[in-house]
C-alpha cells in the first residue's frame, strides 16, 4: 500500500523533505501547528473528500493583501472570506478553533453549506495577514469576497417568502379556528358572539394579507404597469377585494365574512412558491459549488521575483504567469519557460494532450498537465479565444426566442377570463339579479376566489418542485425555471463526443497482452507522476508502491534507473508501429520494449442509452471537433448515423440552427455557444465553467443515464402539469356557475378550494416515485 | 362562553409567540447553514470554540 501522509492523506512520494510520515515540509508544519493547538482530535474526526482540494500547503506563498479587505466598523474587525478545502464538519471545527484561540478574535464562524467564513476581531493592532496566514498554513485556501456582491438578491426574497409564509401561516391557523367555530354554532350561536368572531378574525387576518400579500401584489403592479396581465393579477385582486368586501360586511354586521378565504389563498400560494424558490435557488447553488471557487486568480511573477494573486481582469498583457501542473491556463500567451503537455479537450474536442515547449501558444482554457509553465500573456479580455468563444455564445443566446412558460401561457389567457366573469357576475346581479351593489359585488369577489388561482397556481410548481427534488437526488441540476418544459418538446439529440459521450480521460486498454511483472513495474514508476497517463496506468493497476528515485522529464517520461516510461522518442523507438491513441512505452534495459496503449472510453452505459433514445424516437446527432478517425470510431461503436468531425464552434452553431427542437449535451468550450443556442441544453460536471453556466442542466456521475432520466422526467411532468390544469378546470367548470350563481358561502370556498389544492399536490406527487 | 374571553386572546397569543420565536430564528441566521448546524451538534461541547454566550450577529 502507498503509505498516506498523515496531514493531507495523499501519497507520500519516496523523495519526501517532510520526514517521516509527511508528504512534504508544509504537511509537517501543519500537523504541528495542529499539535501545538491541541486539536489532535481534528484526525481522529474527519473524512477526506477526494473531490475536494488537497489539505497540502502550498509552497510557494500565494501573496493575497487581506488587509484591504477588512471592513471596520466601531472597533470591530470583519473579513469575509470564501475557504477552499473544507472536507468535512471537521475541518470547520478546526478553522474555527484555531481562529479562536488567537487573540481578539471574537468572532470566527464557517457556514459549510456554503463554505463561506465570516472572521470578527477587535483589536486595531492585529495583522490580517497573520491572522488568516494560520488557516493558510494548514492547508485552506481563503479568497475574500464581498458579501454585497454574493447572490444575496436570490436569498434575500427567499427569506422574505419564507416570512411571508410565516404570518400568513399563523393567521390562516388562527381565522380558520374562528371560521370553525361560526360554522359550527350555526343558528345556535348568538349574533354578538358571530360578530365578536368576524372582528376578532378581521384583526388577525388584515394585517397578515397586508404583510404577506406584498410577494404577489408587487409582482403584479409590475405586469400591469407593463400594461400586461399575469397569474398575480387576479391573485392580488382576489385577496386584496375578498378582505376589503370582508370588513365591509363585519362593519354591517353581515352573517359571512371571507377572512379565511382570503389569508389560506394566500398561504396555499406562498407555499407554492417558497417550494419552487427554495429548489430552484439550491439547484442554482449546488451548480455554483461545482464551478468551485474560480475566482481564485492568476499566479503573476512580478520583476522582482515575487509573486502576485491578480484577478482574471486584473492582469495585462506582457506579464508574466506562473502554472502550476494540473492548473487551468487561464490566459493567452506564450511559453517562456517549462516543458509540459497540455490538454485541450475543452477548447478543441482533441482526446490527445498535446506536448508543448517554449515558445508555443497556449490558451485560456486549457488544462497544464504534467510540469509547471511560465506563460507570457499574449491577449488578455476580450481578445483571448475564450472571450471569442464567449462572443458567440452570447449571440446565439440572443438569436433563441425567449421560451414562455406554459403557466404564463395559461394565466395569459385565463387572467382575462376570470375578470370578465367576475365583471360580468357583478353587471348580472345589479341589473337583471335586482340586488343592492354589496350583494353583487360579493357574488363577484366569490367567483374571483372560488375561479382561479390556487389549484392553478400551484399546478406549474409543485409538480417542477418535485421532478427537480427527484432530478437533483440522481445527481442531475436543473437551473432554469422552463427547463422541464423545454425538455419535455425535445425532437433531436446532438451529442459532443470528448467528455460527453466519452469520460473524457484515457484509460488503458490492453492489459491482457502486457505481462503482469512488467505492467507493476510501469506502475511503480507511473505512481510518481501526475501526468493523465500514469494516473490512468495506476487506475488499472492498483495498490503498487511507488518505486524510489523516480525522476519525471516533463515532456518525454520517467526514469528510474534502467527502466524508461514514457513517450516513444524518449524510449528510442521511433520506428515502432503507430498505435492511433495515446501511448506509453515501457523500455528496460535487456527486455523488449512493452507498448502501452490508452483510449478515451465510452461512457460505460452510452451504447444502451443512445439505443433507447432512438428507440423513443429521438434523432441522435454527432458534432465533434475531434479529427475525423475516433469521431467515425465512437459513431460507428454507438451506431450514430449523423456524425460530423472537425466541427469549430460556428459550425456546432450552424448544426444546431437547421435543426429545431434540438438538445444540445455537451462540455467543451467549443460546445458552449451550440448549448446556448440549442432549445435546451445538458453538462456533464466536468465540463468547463462557462458550458455549465450556459447549459440548463448539469449532471454529475460516469454515466450518460441523466440524459434518457432528465428527458423520462420532463415528459412526465408535462403529462401531469396538463392532468393539473384539466383538473384545475374541471374543478372550475363545477364551482364558476355555483358562484355566479351566488350559492357560494364561506364554509363552500373553504372546503373547495383546499380540496382543489390537495388533488393538484396529491396529483404531482406521483412524480416523486415510480418509473419513468 | 366567558371561557371566551380569556381563551381567545391566550390561543392568539400563544400562536403569536411561535410566530415570533420563527421570525426571530429565521433573521438570527438559525437557517443559514443546515448543514454544519446538523454536524456542529456532534462536537463534544468542551472544543467548542467559543462559549456559549459569545457575541452572533
Amino acid at each position: 500500500m502507498i503509505q498516506a501522509c498523515l496531514h493531507c492523506g495523499d501519497p507520500i512520494p519516496p523523495l519526501s523533505d517532510g520526514g517521516e510520515g509527511f508528504c512534504c515540509k508544509g504537511c509537517a508544519g501543519a500537523y504541528n501547528l495542529v499539535n501545538d493547538l491541541g486539536l489532535t482530535t481534528y484526525y481522529e474526526r474527519r473524512t477526506l473528500n477526494p473531490d475536494v482540494k488537497s489539505l497540502r500547503p502550498e509552497d510557494d506563498e500565494l501573496l493575497i493583501d487581506y488587509r484591504r479587505h477588512v471592513l471596520s466598523e466601531k472597533g470591530t474587525n470583519t473579513l469575509y472570506l470564501m475557504v477552499e478545502g473544507i472536507h468535512c464538519a471537521a475541518c470547520v471545527w478546526l478553522i474555527e478553533t484555531a481562529l479562536a484561540r488567537q487573540e481578539g478574535v471574537i468572532q470566527a464562524r464557517v457556514n459549510m453549506s456554503t463554505r463561506r467564513l465570516v472572521l470578527k476581531w477587535t483589536d486595531e493592532e492585529i495583522d490580517a495577514n497573520r491572522l488568516v496566514s494560520i488557516i493558510n498554513d494548514l492547508g485552506y485556501r481563503l479568497v475574500p469576497y464581498d458579501p454585497s456582491l454574493m447572490n444575496s438578491e436570490n436569498e434575500k426574497s427567499e427569506k422574505e417568502l419564507l416570512r411571508a409564509m410565516a404570518v400568513a401561516g399563523f393567521a390562516t391557523t388562527n381565522v380558520m379556528l374562528f371560521s370553525v367555530s361560526i360554522w359550527a354554532g350555526g343558528q345556535d350561536m348568538s349574533i354578538v358572539t358571530r360578530d365578536l368572531m368576524h372582528w376578532l378574525s378581521a384583526l388577525v387576518a388584515l394585517p397578515a394579507v397586508a404583510y404577506a400579500g406584498r410577494p404577489f401584489f408587487r409582482s403584479a403592479l409590475t405586469a400591469l404597469f407593463a400594461k400586461r396581465s399575469n397569474m398575480d393579477v387576479p391573485i392580488s385582486l382576489a385577496v386584496i377585494l375578498a378582505a376589503g368586501m370582508s370588513l365591509f360586511q363585519v362593519i354591517q354586521g353581515a352573517e359571512h365574512a371571507y377572512f379565511d378565504s382570503s389569508i389560506s389563498l394566500l398561504f396555499f400560494l406562498l407555499i407554492g412558491r417558497y417550494l419552487d424558490r427554495r429548489a430552484r435557488g439550491r439547484a442554482r447553488g449546488a451548480a455554483e459549488q461545482l464551478l468551485g471557487l474560480n475566482c481564485s486568480g492568476v499566479t503573476v511573477l512580478n520583476k522582482d521575483g515575487t509573486k502576485s494573486l491578480l484577478s482574471a481582469e486584473q492582469v495585462e498583457i506582457g506579464m508574466t504567469v506562473l502554472c502550476t501542473a494540473g492548473e487551468r491556463i487561464t490566459v493567452d500567451g506564450t511559453i517562456l519557460d517549462g516543458q509540459s503537455d497540455v490538454d485541450t479537450s475543452l477548447i478543441s474536442g482533441e482526446s490527445v494532450p498535446t506536448p508543448v515547449s517554449i515558445n508555443d501558444q497556449v490558451f485560456a482554457g486549457t488544462t497544464n498537465l504534467s510540469a509547471a509553465l511560465r506563460i507570457k500573456i499574449s491577449a488578455t479580455g476580450e481578445a483571448t479565444v475564450l472571450a471569442e468563444i464567449v462572443r458567440l455564445m452570447e449571440e446565439a443566446e440572443a438569436g433563441r426566442a425567449k421560451y414562455v412558460a406554459i403557466a404564463d401561457r395559461v394565466a395569459r389567457l385565463y387572467a382575462p377570463v376570470v375578470h370578465i366573469l367576475a365583471f360580468a357576475t357583478f353587471l348580472y346581479w345589479i341589473t337583471l339579479g335586482d340586488a343592492v351593489w354589496n350583494e353583487a359585488l360579493l357574488n363577484a369577489i366569490s367567483v374571483l376566489i372560488i375561479t382561479c388561482p390556487c389549484a392553478l397556481a400551484l399546478a406549474v410548481p409543485v409538480v417542477q418542485v418535485i421532478a427537480s427534488a427527484r432530478l437533483m437526488r440522481q445527481g442531475i441540476l436543473v437551473k432554469t425555471g422552463t427547463a422541464l418544459e423545454r425538455f419535455a418538446s425535445v425532437k433531436s439529440i446532438v451529442f459532443d463526443k470528448t467528455g460527453t459521450l466519452t469520460l473524457g480521460r484515457a484509460e488503458l486498454i490492453n492489459h491482457n497482452d502486457i505481462d503482469a511483472d512488467q505492467l507493476k513495474i510501469a506502475a511503480s514508476l507511473a505512481g510518481a507522476s501526475k501526468h493523465p497517463l500514469s494516473r490512468a496506468l495506476c487506475r488499472a493497476v492498483p495498490h503498487i508502491g511507488v518505486k524510489s528515485n523516480v525522476e519525471e522529464i516533463p515532456g518525454h517520461g520517467l526514469k528510474s534507473g534502467d527502466i524508461r516510461l514514457g513517450s516513444r522518442a524518449w524510449c528510442g523507438l521511433d520506428k515502432a508501429p503507430v498505435h492511433s491513441g495515446p501511448e506509453l512505452w515501457l523500455n528496460i534495459k535487456g527486455q523488449t520494449p512493452v507498448c502501452l496503449k490508452f483510449e478515451d472510453q465510452i461512457r460505460l452505459d452510452a451504447k444502451d442509452i443512445i439505443q433507447r433514445l432512438q428507440g423513443l424516437g429521438y434523432q441522435i446527432h454527432l458534432l465533434s471537433g475531434d479529427r475525423i478517425e475516433p469521431v467515425q470510431k465512437v459513431a460507428k461503436n454507438l451506431s450514430i448515423k449523423n456524425w460530423h468531425a472537425v466541427c469549430s464552434p460556428t459550425d456546432k452553431c450552424q448544426h444546431l440552427e437547421k435543426l429545431n427542437d434540438a438538445l444540445m449535451v455537451g462540455d467543451g468550450l467549443n460546445d458552449a455557444p451550440a448549448l446556448a443556442s440549442a432549445l435546451v441544453s445538458l453538462s456533464p460536471s466536468t465540463a468547463i465553467d462557462v458550458s455549465q453556466n450556459t447549459a440548463d442542466a448539469v449532471f454529475q456521475g460516469h454515466k450518460l443515464k441523466p440524459v434518457l432520466e432528465v428527458l423520462g422526467v420532463a415528459k412526465k411532468c408535462e403529462k401531469l402539469v396538463k392532468q393539473n390544469f384539466v383538473l384545475a378546470f374541471a374543478y372550475n367548470g363545477i364551482t364558476i356557475p355555483l358562484a355566479m350563481a351566488g350559492h357560494v358561502t364561506p364554509l363552500f370556498a373553504a372546503v373547495a378550494m383546499s380540496t382543489s389544492s390537495l388533488v393538484v399536490i396529491a396529483n404531482a406527487l406521483r412524480l416523486s416515485r415510480g418509473k419513468i | 362562553m366567558e371561557s371566551l374571553l380569556y381563551l381567545i386572546p391566550v390561543a392568539l397569543f400563544l400562536g403569536g409567540m411561535g410566530l415570533a420565536a420563527f421570525l426571530w430564528a429565521l433573521k438570527s441566521g438559525q437557517y443559514d447553514d443546515m448543514e454544519g448546524n446538523a454536524s456542529r451538534i456532534l462536537f463534544d461541547d468542551d472544543d467548542s470554540p467559543f462559549p456559549p454566550e459569545s457575541p452572533r450577529k
